[in-house]
């Protein structure tokens, strides 16, 4: 019955199916997220217990509406999501939705460094290993790999630290922008949050630099773990294509081997990786809090961790359901962009 | 290797053969050359680990919270000297007992965490992959949702209700494993549940349903042994990446009260101000043993992976061609790194129901060559 409403085209069916999964997953998350975090109690305790008297806290818990039925306080949150408002912190009453405009910009533009990162070394080794196969260039390589991964992100950025800031001091150590260069940038408008963005938008050389010195340690160490991943989906892929038929017969054409490699087999070795970036995202949304907190990077991450430490559990679950939500819209954009490239998909 | 051969004979109705000598032993002797070699850098490592980790009380120099022996006060931030090899930490405490008792920690988290999640996991895998139905339709649902999410913000929401983001006597370590069993167990469930959902129409499984046999009888005894292949490579994946998100739980503050216990991303979040001032030993050493016991367990786990499934030997088992591995789904490689043989994802994780990953049905032990 609900096979009519479908579009006829399979593509548009697995899209419209796809889409439609959305809601449920957000939901699922929003609601696990929002019933472990009261499990615990009020928000308003957690938050200022100790620090006001009971009545004061009643007070506070009434205003806020934490002393009604939990079933209430869920179903008037997902409303208010569905509007946009995350509500308000409840240590330094930012508005949530604002710290995840702000913030955030700081995490997207994070995980873009690292994305660059990771291509840009994952790419060529990835083709290298496969090229040297099972010769000492493949082994050293798999082995960075596998170092690169059993490596916490907040290790690696210490070791960076250690090597590039107090040992030989070409990089500065922590933030995102020098303090005079972060004031100047206050003033761009239109004001984007993204460094680097408002850098060019100031047009000051100086101003980019710095903004790009700052960047690089955390994309780093954020890159290089997804790097890893990149490295062994690439050689393997890699592998694999060079087995097949059309490979062949272009070698037997007299196509030069780097051609082989170039042309006919590297671009189908790309598309799982397209498959697997959906799951990367989340697992860099998860490094970008670690790497945020070891460069003091004030992204979501930076400040979900002090919200935790400052137990405003408003503020941790606003940010962790936005979280929630951009990955279930990713995997979704993913999906897509894989059900297009890769016409083996099936729907 | 036992689970293999017992998982394929249970397939004929056979009783499957007693174990003989050491588990683990007949693994090793199924591998060769560099693989071998891996296999045993990683046990070596593991063991080098688990034995730090049981005898820490008898071989650290000093509690891992004292600041003092014998009236002494040890000073803080003191570079490695021949009474502290590792130096001192910010709070004076000596380096090397605490990377000591973090291994014991680590250890005791790490067995939690998934012995829980296969106990929670792995029946509910079972009984929504056999039964199906509307429960499997909610469950899949359920386990999909939080499994797209990132494994250390779930820990952390779950970590902040066990606890109320204070400390409590239970918030210590078996909070932090639940914590970790949360991350883990949609994929537990996942493999089995997808292992499940092939079998249940063999053969075998319908004569059992028809002699009779209850359904907790046909999961546990028919469907059970069938599909557990997957499993012993998954808890062994699973163990590298409990040690990083309990590290990034600690790291995050999050963890174990660093009163109660020595924790290695606890003593790294301390060591990140150091960092900056060039005091190197208080991050170093615990950095790289969290580095080392997940490099351990990682190697083990996917020479276990390449052991267990028959179809990518490279050498001894030379019945397999390419060609059969393809057929089964499978990337003839025969990659020391290459987990999606498993059912696992790239990064170690299970792939979805709708991910081309293995399935058990015609990829089983059964389909390939005899075990030697």
């Amino acid at each position: 019955m609900a096979v009519r409403i479908l579009p006829r085209s399979p593509l548009l069916r697995y899209l419209a199916v796809r889409l439609a999964l959305i809601i449920p997953t957000v939901l699922i998350l929003v609601t696990v997220v929002f019933f472990f975090m009261r499990v615990v109690g009020d928000p308003i305790t957690a938050a200022l217990g100790g620090r006001l008297s009971p009545d004061q806290l009643a007070a506070r818990r009434a205003a806020a509406g934490f002393d009604r039925p939990i079933l209430n306080q869920y179903l008037e949150y997902l409303g208010r999501l569905l509007h946009g408002d995350f509500g308000t912190a409840l240590t330094d009453r930012r508005q949530i939705s604002e710290v995840l405009v702000t913030n955030g910009a700081a995490t997207l533009e994070l995980t873009v460094w690292a994305l660059i990162v990771a291509f840009a070394v994952g790419v060529p080794l990835g083709r290298l290993a496969a090229r040297h196969r099972d010769r000492l260039g493949d082994v050293s390589i798999r082995v960075f790999a596998i170092l690169v991964y059993a490596a916490p992100v907040f290790f690696l950025g210490l070791l960076l630290k250690l090597l590039f800031s107090s040992t030989l001091g070409w990089l500065p150590a922590s933030g995102r922008a020098a303090p005079a260069v972060a004031l100047e940038l206050q003033n761009v408008t239109p004001r984007t949050n993204i460094m680097i963005v408002d850098a060019i938008l100031y047009g000051d050389t100086g101003n980019i630099v710095d903004v790009l010195r700052h960047a690089i340690m955390p994309a780093l160490a954020l890159g290089l773990l997804t790097a890893g991943v990149f490295i062994r989906l690439i050689r393997i892929n890699l592998l694999e294509t060079m087995r097949a038929d059309y490979v062949m017969a272009a070698r037997a054409r007299g196509v030069s081997e780097a051609k082989v490699v170039r042309k006919h087999a590297f671009r189908n070795a790309l598309v799982p990786i397209v498959t697997v970036m959906g799951m990367q995202i989340a697992m860099m949304l998860g490094g970008a809090i670690l790497t945020e907190t070891t460069f003091e990077w004030q992204g979501l991450g930076y400040m979900l961790t002090h919200y935790l430490l400052a137990r405003d559990f408003v503020a941790v679950q606003g940010i962790v359901t936005a979280i929630a939500v951009v990955v279930a819209v990713t995997s979704f954009l993913i999906d897509i962009i894989n059900a297009l490239v890769d016409p083996r998909v099936r729907y | 290797m036992s689970a293999v051969i017992s998982a394929e004979t249970t397939g004929l109705e056979a009783p499957p053969p007693r174990r003989r000598g050491i588990p683990g032993t007949a693994v090793l002797r199924q591998t060769h050359g560099l693989q071998r070699g891996i296999l045993i850098v990683g046990l070596f490592m593991i063991m080098v680990f688990v034995l730090v980790a049981v005898l820490a009380p008898l071989i650290a120099p000093y509690g891992f919270n004292d600041d003092r022996a014998h009236g002494v006060i040890f000073g803080t931030q003191q570079a490695p000297s021949a009474a502290h090899w590792f130096g001192t930490t910010v709070g004076g405490q000596d380096v090397l007992a605490r990377v000591m008792f973090g291994a014991r920690t680590a250890l005791e988290v790490i067995v939690l965490a998934v012995a829980l999640s296969l106990l929670v996991g792995v029946p509910l895998g079972l009984v929504s992959g056999y039964i199906g139905g509307r429960l499997d339709r909610v469950l899949v649902l359920i386990t999909d949702a939080l499994y797209a999410f990132p494994s250390l913000l779930l820990a952390i929401v779950v970590s902040i209700m066990i606890t109320g983001g204070r400390s409590t006597p239970l918030g210590g370590i078996l909070a932090a494993a639940i914590s970790i069993t949360v991350v883990f167990v949609p994929q537990y469930f996942r493999v089995v549940r997808n292992a499940a959902v092939a079998v249940r129409h063999e053969p075998y499984v319908d004569s059992a349903r028809i002699t009779g046999a209850t359904p907790t009888r046909i999961m546990f005894k028919h469907v059970l042994p069938n599909v557990s292949q997957t499993i012993p490579v998954l808890a062994t994946l699973n163990a590298s990446e409990a040690i990083l998100t309990l590290a990034g739980l600690g790291f995050l503050g999050f963890g174990i009260e660093p009163s109660a216990a020595a924790e290695w991303g606890y003593d790294l979040k301390k060591a990140l101000s150091d960092a900056t001032n060039g005091i190197w030993w208080t991050g170093m050493f615990p950095g790289l043993a969290i580095v080392l016991v997940v490099l351990g367990v990682t190697l083990v786990g996917e020479s276990l992976n390449d052991v267990l499934n028959p179809l990518l030997r490279t050498r001894g088992g030379g019945a397999t061609t390419a060609d059969e591995a393809e057929v089964a789904g499978l990337d003839p490689d025969g990659s020391l790194l290459d987990p999606e043989v498993a059912g696992l994802g790239a990064d170690g994780k299970p792939l979805g129901p709708d991910g081309d990953g293995l399935d058990p049905g015609d990829a089983g032990p059964g389909a390939a060559e005899e075990p030697a």
